[in-house]
């Protein structure tokens, strides 16, 4: 019988690799935003699958505001991206530093 | 049956996002992220999620990985050059990783463990009781209503901010000016003339 502990593993290591993924590929930031949407998606899935296993649906609600939001940030994230590699011609996040920060 | 699907769910899904992190070409690690959002939305079928997992499909697989691979293609990018940092950060990132990992799983069997309220098992749409869409609906246009408007409006910025930043405006470009198509009259854009044989008319 399949558990809620097979979910949690599943979504932790969902996540592991979104952390990874982000460590990896430091400087490509189209797969960084791609392994933030991978650590979104197993939010998502701890959300539906305590949603289910505790008999509550306020979790598939949430996990809707969090797809919502997943998407908001995919949108503006690749407006940011297209926009910078018009100004440099390149995707590097290395050498991102023209505000000083 | 359940357990065989759950493993081939859970299996695919972690393994299509071990490749989108790890292969080196871009587009085939969108067209992995794909496959992990197709798996991942089989596994919350399997739990009864059914209308998480089609928005799932839909937003995440219709929209945000088109856009993902639109914006791929889109780039004209020399991606050897983005990956020259990788194998010096491997041995730290996978050395972190373990370390989370072996966190969240402890943490996982200290919860199961019990002591904070064993959860209950109860899988799947329940017989007798509303569907699940059912279910979701009436919780979100009453309970949570505000909630799903902040997201509307959360939508909406987001449109507009994504429209506003990539929008140029470029030079040499013929555009509509509707006031002067308005304002033009037919005796300033017309004349009559009658000219004589053979002499033709000046303009």
């Amino acid at each position: 019988m399949i558990g809620i502990e097979h979910y949690l593993v599943v979504s932790s290591i969902l996540f592991v690799m979104g952390m990874l993924g982000i460590f990896l590929n430091r400087k490509n930031i189209i797969i960084i935003l791609m392994a933030i949407e991978l650590i979104l998606l197993s939010v998502n899935l701890n959300l539906v699958a305590f949603s289910a296993f505790l008999g509550d649906m306020t979790g598939q609600i949430f996990a809707m505001f969090v797809l919502t939001v997943a998407a908001g940030e995919a949108a503006i994230g690749l407006a940011i991206l297209v926009i910078y590699f018009r100004q440099r011609g390149t995707i590097a996040v290395d050498d991102v530093n023209r505000m000083k920060g | 049956m359940q357990i065989f699907a759950f493993y081939l769910f859970a299996s695919i899904v972690i393994a299509s996002a071990a490749f989108c992190i790890f292969v080196r070409n871009p587009v085939h690690s969108v067209l992995w992220l794909i496959l992990a959002f197709f798996n991942a939305a089989g596994l919350m079928l399997l739990v009864g999620a059914e209308f998480i997992a089609a928005l799932l499909v839909i937003v995440y697989v219709g929209a945000v990985a088109v856009l993902f691979l639109f914006v791929v293609m889109m780039l004209d990018i020399d991606f050897a050059e983005l990956r020259a940092g990788f194998m010096k950060n491997l041995p730290l990132g996978l050395l972190l990783a373990l370390v989370l990992m072996a966190e969240i799983i402890f943490g996982i069997g200290a919860w199961s463990a019990g002591g904070m309220g064993e959860a209950t098992a109860v899988v799947g749409p329940q017989a007798g009781g509303p569907s699940n869409i059912e279910a979701l609906g009436t919780l979100l246009y009453t309970k949570y209503v505000f909630l799903f408007e902040a997201a509307g409006l959360v939508l909406l910025v987001a449109m507009v901010g994504a429209i506003v930043l990539t929008n140029r405006k470029r030079g040499g470009v013929r555009v509509q000016n509707i006031q002067s198509q308005v304002r033009r009259q037919p005796e300033d854009a017309t004349r009559n003339e009658q000219p004589e044989v053979g002499k033709g008319v000046e303009l």
